[in-house]
C-alpha cells in the first residue's frame, strides 16, 4: 500500500504551541512519526554566562510560564544545596502551596485544552472558568498571574497573612465544589470515553524503557513521582502517587483529574502546618560544584544539571524538562493510532514546547 | 534514602563502555533520565549519563575530546535520539550510530549553524571584576 | 463609498476576527491570550472571534520572540492575512526579545521582520491589556480604511 506524509502541526487549532509531527500514514493507520522541533528554540542555557546566579532565576521562571514556579523551585533547591543552605520552614511550605497551586491551573488548563481536544467546547470553557480562581489567587498573593517569582536562592521572597490563607481555603472549597460536578462528563461520558478510552496504549514497560515521566508514567501504573523524594515539605505531607493502570489516553486524563484533588488536599494539610519562622536565609559566597536536582512538575520529573566555577556566574544550567522525556513515548504511541486519534495521544502528553526547546 | 538534590556523584567510564553499560542498565530496568553534556573548554567534554531506577538516580561521567565521534546509545534507549540529536546541535558533537539523525537541524537552521560555530552554551563576554 | 464596501467595514470595525501565533514565546503570553477567550474575560463579548486561519483574520496576535527558525513562518502568516491588516506584539518577548534578547537563537521582538502597531507590554501581558490591546488595533484599522485617526502612541498598563 503506498504511504503518504501527512504534517501535523506547527500551527495545528488543538495545539496553542508549534509542535510539528510528520507522519507517515497507510490509509488512515500512522506507520510512523517523526518529529520536528525548533520553533520555540531560543537558547536559553546560553543565558547563564551572562546573568549571575541570582538574576538566573528569572531566566529559568520563562523557560516555562505554565509551570515557572517549580522551575525557579528547583533551581533555587539545586543552589542551595550546591552552596549549603538550610532554608527556613516556613519557606518550604510556602514553596510547596504556591507550587501546588501552579499544579492545579496547569491540570486545568490541560483538562480544558483536552476537552477541546475531542470536540467538547463547553467543558474547555468550565475548566478554564475554574481555573481563574487559582489565577486570582496567584494574583493576590504574588502580583502576577502566571509568572509569579516568588522563588530566591535561599527561601521565598513572600509570605501569607492569616486573611490571605482564610481565603485560599475557600476559594479552594468553592473550587473543588465545581471541579467535582466536571468529574462525571470527564471521566464517565460515554462519548468522551469513545474518543479517549484504549488510545494512545503506553504499557507500563514501554514507559520505563522510552523514560516517560509524570501522569504520562503514573497514568501505566508505574507509582513514581518526584515528590516521594521529599523536595521542599513534602517530607511531612501526606501523600501518595496517584496511579491508573491502563496507560491509555483515558487513564492519563484521570491521573491529571485526581492529581489536581490532591492538589488542593496538600495546599490545605501545608497551610495547616505552615510554621513561623522567616522567609529566607543568607546565601554565603558563590556556587562551586556539581549538583543534579529533580522536582516533579505537573507535566513530570523535572531535572536540572548545575555546574558553578566559583564566579557569579554559573558555569553550565542544564535543563531536562519532562516533554523532552515524554517525546519518545508519544512517538512510540502513534504506531498503529488512526488519524484522527493523533491530536487527542499527542495532548495526553501533555505536550509543552516551550519547555522542551528551551 | 533518595534525594532530590545532591552534589554529583558520577562513576567515570571510558567511551568504549558506555554501549555495553547502557545495556546493562537497561536489562536492569532502569530508565534513561537524560544526558547531560559540559563543555570543559580544553578541548573536552564532559557527558553526564543519568540513570534513575525507583527514584533512585546513578550517574556515568565520560570525558571524551570534542573531535571524536560519541559512541550513541540511542540503539538501546530509543530515549537518547532527542538529547542526543540536541549535543549535535548544542556542541556539534558526532555520535556513532544515532538512530535518526537530524544533522544539527533539530533545533537549528543552517543559516545559524553555518554563522555561529559551536559550542553555544556559552556567550563570551568581558565581565567585570566584583 | 459603495453601499457593501460599507457594510463589510462596519462588519471589519465591530467584529474583528484575531489569529494567534505563538512565535517561540514562553506559554505565559499565550495562556493569557487564551485566557481572554474563555467565560470570565470572554473576548466574544466584544465580538472578536479567534480563528485558525490567516485568512479570514483582521488583526495578529504574536506573542514571544522570533527565532531563527519561525521568522519565515511568522513572515508567511502576515502576508497570507488580507488589507488592512493590524499587527499586535504581546509581552515584553514580543516588543523587544524581552529576557530573551541575549540568546543566540532569537532574532528580536516581532518588530524585526514584520511591521507592528500596537505594543502589549508585560510579562506576561494580563488579559485585560490584551483586550486592550486589540481594541486599540481597531483603531488602527479604521484609520487604515482612511475612516478615522491613527491613534495617538498610548501606553496600556
Ligand atoms: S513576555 Fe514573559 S511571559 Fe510573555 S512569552 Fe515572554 S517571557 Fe513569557
Amino acid at each position: 500500500m503506498s504511504r503518504t506524509i501527512i504534517p501535523f502541526g506547527p500551527q495545528h487549532p488543538v495545539l496553542p504551541e508549534p509542535l510539528h509531527l510528520k507522519l507517515v500514514v497507510e490509509d488512515e493507520t500512522i506507520v510512523e512519526a517523526i518529529p520536528a522541533l525548533g520553533y520555540v528554540h531560543r537558547g536559553l542555557e546560553t543565558l547563564a554566562s551572562i546573568r549571575d546566579y541570582n538574576q538566573m532565576v528569572y531566566i529559568v521562571e520563562r523557560v516555562c510560564g505554565i509551570c515557572s514556579c517549580i522551575h525557579a523551585m528547583c533551581y533555587c533547591q539545586g543552589l542551595e544545596t550546591m552552596m549549603n543552605v538550610e532554608v527556613p520552614s516556613r519557606a518550604k511550605y510556602l514553596r510547596v502551596i504556591w507550587s501546588e497551586l501552579h499544579r492545579i491551573h496547569s491540570h486545568l488548563l490541560w483538562l480544558g485544552l483536552f476537552a477541546d481536544g475531542f470536540g467538547f467546547e463547553s467543558l474547555f470553557m468550565q475548566f478554564w472558568k475554574i481555573r481563574e480562581r487559582v489565577m486570582d489567587i496567584n494574583e493576590a498573593t504574588a502580583g502576577n498571574r502566571v509568572v509569579i517569582s516568588v522563588n530566591v536562592v535561599g527561601g521565598v521572597r513572600r509570605d501569607l497573612d492569616k486573611t490571605q490563607q482564610r481565603w485560599i481555603l475557600d476559594e479552594l472549597d468553592k473550587l473543588e465544589k465545581e471541579l467535582r460536578q466536571l468529574m462525571k462528563t470527564m471521566l464517565d461520558d460515554y462519548t468522551v470515553k469513545k474518543r479517549t478510552v484504549g488510545v494512545g496504549v503506553l504499557t507500563a514497560e514501554q514507559a520505563i524503557q522510552l523514560g516517560a515521566v509524570g501522569p504520562t508514567l503514573r497514568g501505566s501504573g508505574v507509582a513514581q513521582d518526584a515528590r516521594q523524594l521529599g523536595y521542599a515539605a513534602f517530607d511531612e505531607l501526606d501523600f501518595e502517587p496517584v496511579t491508573s493502570p491502563e496507560g491509555d489516553s483515558w487513564a492519563r486524563s484521570k491521573v491529571r483529574f485526581m492529581e489536581t484533588l490532591q492538589s488542593m488536599d496538600i495546599v490545605r494539610q501545608a497551610i495547616s502546618r505552615l510554621p513561623d519562622t522567616e522567609l529566607a536565609a543568607k546565601v554565603p559566597g558563590k556556587p562551586t560544584g556539581e549538583v543534579v536536582c529533580r522536582v516533579e512538575q505537573p507535566r513530570g520529573e523535572l531535572l536540572y544539571y548545575l555546574k558553578g566555577n566559583g564566579s557569579k556566574n554559573m558555569e553550565r544550567v542544564r535543563i531536562r524538562t519532562p516533554t523532552f522525556a515524554n517525546i519518545p513515548p508519544l512517538l512510540a504511541m502513534l504506531p498503529g493510532a488512526q488519524l484522527a486519534d493523533v491530536p487527542i495521544a499527542a495532548l495526553t502528553i501533555d505536550p509543552c514546547i516551550s519547555c522542551t526547546e528551551r | 534514602m533518595p534525594t532530590h538534590s545532591e552534589i554529583l556523584n558520577a562513576t567515570p567510564i571510558a567511551a568504549d563502555a558506555v554501549v555495553a553499560q547502557a545495556r546493562s542498565m537497561f536489562d536492569q530496568g532502569y530508565r534513561l533520565v537524560t544526558m547531560s553534556v559540559v563543555d570543559l573548554g580544553d578541548g573536552n567534554v564532559d557527558i553526564f549519563y543519568h540513570y534513575d531506577l525507583n527514584n533512585e538516580m546513578t550517574h556515568f561521567r565520560l570525558t571524551h575530546p570534542k573531535d571524536k565521534p560519541v559512541p550513541s546509545i540511542s540503539p538501546v534507549y530509543f530515549a537518547a535520539l532527542l538529547v542526543e540529536n540536541e549535543s549535535r546541535d548544542h556542541f556539534n558533537l558526532q555520535f556513532d550510530g544515532l538512530v535518526l539523525d537530524f544533522n544539527r537541524t533539530l533545533y537549528l537552521d543552517e543559516e545559524i549553524t553555518s554563522t555561529i560555530s559551536a559550542p553555544f552554551c556559552k556567550i563570551s563576554t568581558i565581565q567585570k571584576k566584583d | 463609498m459603495g453601499l457593501l464596501e460599507n457594510w463589510i467595514n462596519k462588519g471589519r470595525l465591530k467584529s474583528p476576527w484575531v489569529v494567534h501565533f505563538d512565535c517561540g514565546s514562553c506559554n505565559g503570553c499565550d495562556i493569557e491570550v487564551l485566557a481572554c477567550l474563555t467565560p470570565v474575560f470572554d473576548v466574544e463579548r466584544f465580538g472578536i472571534i479567534n480563528v485558525g486561519n490567516p485568512k479570514h483574520a483582521d488583526v495578529l496576535l504574536v506573542t514571544g520572540t522570533v527565532n531563527h527558525r519561525n521568522k519565515k513562518v511568522l513572515k508567511n502568516i502576515y502576508d497570507q492575512m488580507p488589507d488592512p491588516k493590524a499587527v499586535i506584539a504581546i509581552g515584553a518577548c514580543g516588543t523587544s526579545g524581552g529576557v530573551f534578547r541575549e540568546c543566540y537563537n532569537v532574532v528580536g521582538g516581532v518588530d524585526q521582520v514584520i511591521p507592528v502597531d500596537v505594543y502589549v507590554p508585560g510579562c506576561p501581558a494580563k488579559p485585560d491589556a490584551i483586550i486592550d490591546g486589540v481594541v486599540t488595533a481597531l483603531d488602527v484599522v479604521k484609520a487604515k480604511l482612511g475612516l478615522g485617526e491613527m491613534p495617538k502612541v498610548t501606553v496600556i498598563d
